[in-house]
Parts: structure tokens; C-alpha cells; sequence
């Protein structure tokens, strides 16, 4: 689905990653690590398409990718199924029911985003993945603020998601208990490529 | 799209929206230029179309940096750009939702506004169409430079500086509008100007501003 050769990804001009290959096939997870600053975040809004690669090659069909970053893009004056059916709206998929308890968030639907807490609202965040129908997840610290039975809980809808034919390659720390591959980022740093190249980059 | 159209339109009307700030200003200035200027009649009368052209100018300038900044602080910015919708298509529906939550209304307020300040009996029909079809190029302008400056934090102030002189061509031919209609005069030039402008303005704005948000988000 995800082919991956001799990537070489920048933050803020700097290549902070050179030469990543990697596959990603159907049913699979994959793990991205790597000590902070590495680039693991750099490298999966590159393949999300929301930057471009200063080299290298990315190959993947168009519209497969559901990314969801650091912050969970959460209104917080919509209620919880305001905000699911919005995205699901836009990505042109009516049921959010399986989402919303997937993560446990039926009790919460009529509560305004505002009020929810760190957890839940990264639970409403997750549940957003499942209601856009895209077949790659992109996931940059899911699990940041879940508790331990969220964390089984985004697992085990992980865990579905592959069986279901899909995909999902995610930046993470934590075990999740995934039989997922792992990709150690570190031996792909950057090293002694200042910023000649990255300058033409940060002005193209 | 037209789940994003209904998003913003909900946003902009529930606590911390920003509706109504606009025409809180709008309000305002209105009401303090006659004590400002003085209450002479037929000064006011002059003066009026202009003041209320740049009054509602102001008052577009006030919501401009919500636009983007909010999607962008909580990362719905960097969803939408993978979504199946274009940047393009989400730029327009931005810059309309702007409109009609401020745009729309100043134009509807404008005449009751125009009576505070003794606008001539002829000049409110050519005021309302003045706003109406000029007001829509300040949102898409204004709907680019909130892109430009997305990344920013207090963004503001720049904002303002790329906007303003943007705004000048449409501020000159709505006001001439207003004031050439409010003296009985023929308003075709100006009005088919400000038409022009709006259109430009739609049919490039929004490529610019993705343009501009694509550079911003990376």
C-alpha cells in the first residue's frame, strides 16, 4: 500500500532524516521509533502528504491516508457527535456509531468537547479515524494522556482495523501490545547535511 | 463542504465565536462619529457613506485572523488538508462562512445605521447594494492574508499591514457607490469597478490562500 525508498524528510530546512526505506502491506502495523527529535513526526507528515520529501521517493495511491497528529483537532464548543459527524460528513461516511463504541463514548455524545477530559477528548480524536473510512492510519502519539484501558481500547480498534484489511503506521513509546513490526529510526539520522540543500527547500 | 459551510456557521454563533464583535464595532463607531464630528446635518449627510463603507471595513478586519488561527491551534487545520476536500474548496467555504457571519449582517445593519448618521433618503438602496457586492472581496482578501499569517502567533498585526492596502480598491469604489448614489448621481462606473473586484477576488483568492496555507503547514 505504503513504499517508502531512500527518503529524506526536513524540519524547518534541516534534514533531520536521510535514506528511510520503508513497505507497509495490507493488515499491518507499524512502529516508529526513536529518541525525541528524531524526526518521527517530521517523517509521518511527509507521508501524510502535508509536507514534501527533500528527496527520495514515496509511493502510494492517492486519498488512502487518515492522520492524526499531536493535537486532536477537536471543536470545543461542538458537542462529541457534532464533531464525529462533521468528519465524517466531509470524508463522505454516514455511520458513526461503531466509533463512538469502539472508545467508550456513548455516554459522553451530548457533552460539549470543553468539557471533556485530556483522555476522552483523545478518545473523541481517535474515534475520528474510524469515521473517515481512509485505509492507512497515520498516527503521531496516539496514546498520549490514555489510561491503560484506553490504551487496550485503541489497541484492540487498531487490531480490527488491520484484520479489516487496513493499515497503520504510528509514532509511539509505549508497548501496545501489537505484533506490529518495528522500525527503529535511529540509524536514518541526518548527519553532516547542513542547510545548503534545506535553504532551497525552506524557500521552493 | 457544506459540512464545513455548517460547522463554521455553528462555530461563529456559540460562546467565544466572535459573532457579533464585528457589529458591536460597527455599532459603535457609528454612534460616536456624530459626537466626534458634530451634529450638523448636512456634514454628517457627506460623510456618511464613507464612514459607514470603512466601518464595515473595520469591523471585517476585527474576525479576519479567526479565519485559519483556530483550525490551526487545535490541528483541524492539518485534518482538513488530508481530507478528502481540496485546500481551494476549503479556503472559498471559509471565506463565505466569514461573509455571512459578517458581511451578511453589517450589510443588513447598515441602513438602520445610515439613519444615525442622516445618510440621504436616496443613498440607502445604493449603500445596501454597495456593501452586499463589495463586502464578499473583503472576506476572500481577507480570507488570504489569514492564510498567509496562519503560522504566527499573534498574528495580527501583520495581518492588518498585508490586508489594508488590498482593501483600498474596494473601500474607494464601495464608498464611491454609496456616495455618488446618495447625491443622485449615476453610479454604473464605480458599481461595475466594485463588481469587478468582487469577482477577481473569487476567482483568485482562494488559490492563493491554499497556496499560502500548503507553505504554512509544512
Amino acid at each position: 500500500m505504503l513504499s517508502v525508498r531512500g527518503v529524506c524528510v526536513a524540519r524547518g530546512g534541516v534534514p533531520v532524516l536521510e535514506g528511510v526505506d520503508l513497505d507497509l502491506e495490507a493488515g499491518q502495523a507499524l512502529v516508529l521509533r526513536g529518541p525525541n527529535g528524531i524526526g518521527k513526526t517530521t517523517l509521518l507528515r511527509t507521508l501524510a502528504g502535508l509536507q514534501p520529501p527533500v528527496e527520495g521517493q514515496i509511493e502510494m495511491a492517492p486519498d488512502l491516508v487518515a492522520y492524526t497528529g499531536h493535537s486532536d483537532g477537536v471543536k470545543a464548543t461542538l458537542t462529541v457527535v457534532e464533531n464525529l459527524e462533521f468528519w465524517a460528513r466531509v470524508f463522505g461516511q454516514g455511520d458513526i456509531a461503531p466509533a463512538l463504541a469502539a472508545f467508550d463514548l456513548e455516554g459522553l455524545v451530548e457533552r460539549q468537547a470543553q468539557n471533556l477530559s485530556a483522555g476522552q477528548r483523545r478518545r473523541l480524536g481517535l474515534a475520528r479515524l474510524m469515521v473517515t473510512g481512509r485505509p492507512i492510519w497515520m498516527l503521531d502519539e496516539p496514546t498520549v494522556s490514555l489510561d491503560a484501558a484506553s490504551v487496550k481500547m485503541f489497541a484492540a480498534s487498531v487490531q480490527a482495523h488491520c484484520a479489516a484489511g487496513g493499515a497503520a503506521i504510528m509514532a509511539t513509546h509505549i508497548d501496545l501490545g501489537l505484533d506490529g513490526l518495528v522500525l527503529d529510526l535511529s540509524p536514518y539520522r541526518a548527519i553532516g547535511r547542513m542547510s545548503a540543500g534545506g535553504f532551497e527547500e525552506a524557500f521552493e | 463542504m457544506i459540512a464545513l459551510l455548517r460547522r463554521d456557521l455553528v462555530l461563529a454563533v456559540r460562546a467565544g465565536g466572535g459573532f457579533g464583535l464585528g457589529l458591536a464595532f460597527f455599532l459603535v463607531l457609528s454612534v460616536l462619529v456624530p459626537f466626534g464630528v458634530g451634529p450638523e446635518a448636512d456634514v454628517l449627510a457627506r460623510i456618511a457613506p464613507g464612514i459607514l463603507w470603512i466601518g464595515a471595513l473595520l469591523s471585517c478586519l476585527l474576525s479576519l485572523d479567526r479565519i485559519f488561527a483556530l483550525d490551526f491551534e487545535d490541528g483541524s487545520l492539518d485534518l482538513l488538508a488530508t481530507a478528502p476536500v481540496p485546500l481551494e474548496g476549503v479556503s472559498v467555504v471559509k471565506a463565505l462562512a466569514h461573509w455571512l457571519t459578517t458581511g451578511l449582517p453589517l450589510t443588513l445593519l447598515a441602513p438602520g445605521l445610515g439613519v444615525l448618521l442622516n445618510l440621504p433618503p436616496a443613498g440607502f438602496g445604493w449603500l445596501v447594494i454597495s456593501l452586499a457586492v463589495g463586502t464578499p472581496a473583503l472576506s476572500l482578501i481577507g480570507a488570504f492574508g489569514a492564510a498567509l499569517t496562519v503560522g504566527l502567533k499573534r498574528g495580527g498585526l501583520l495581518l492588518s499591514l498585508l490586508v489594508l492596502p488590498l482593501y483600498v480598491p474596494t473601500l474607494i469604489f464601495g464608498a464611491q457607490v454609496a456616495t455618488q448614489g446618495a447625491a443622485g448621481l449615476d453610479v454604473g462606473t464605480p458599481l461595475v469597478l466594485l463588481a469587478g473586484i468582487s469577482a477577481g477576488t473569487l476567482a483568485l483568492m482562494p488559490f492563493a490562500a491554499a497556496a499560502a496555507l500548503r507553505i504554512n503547514l509544512r
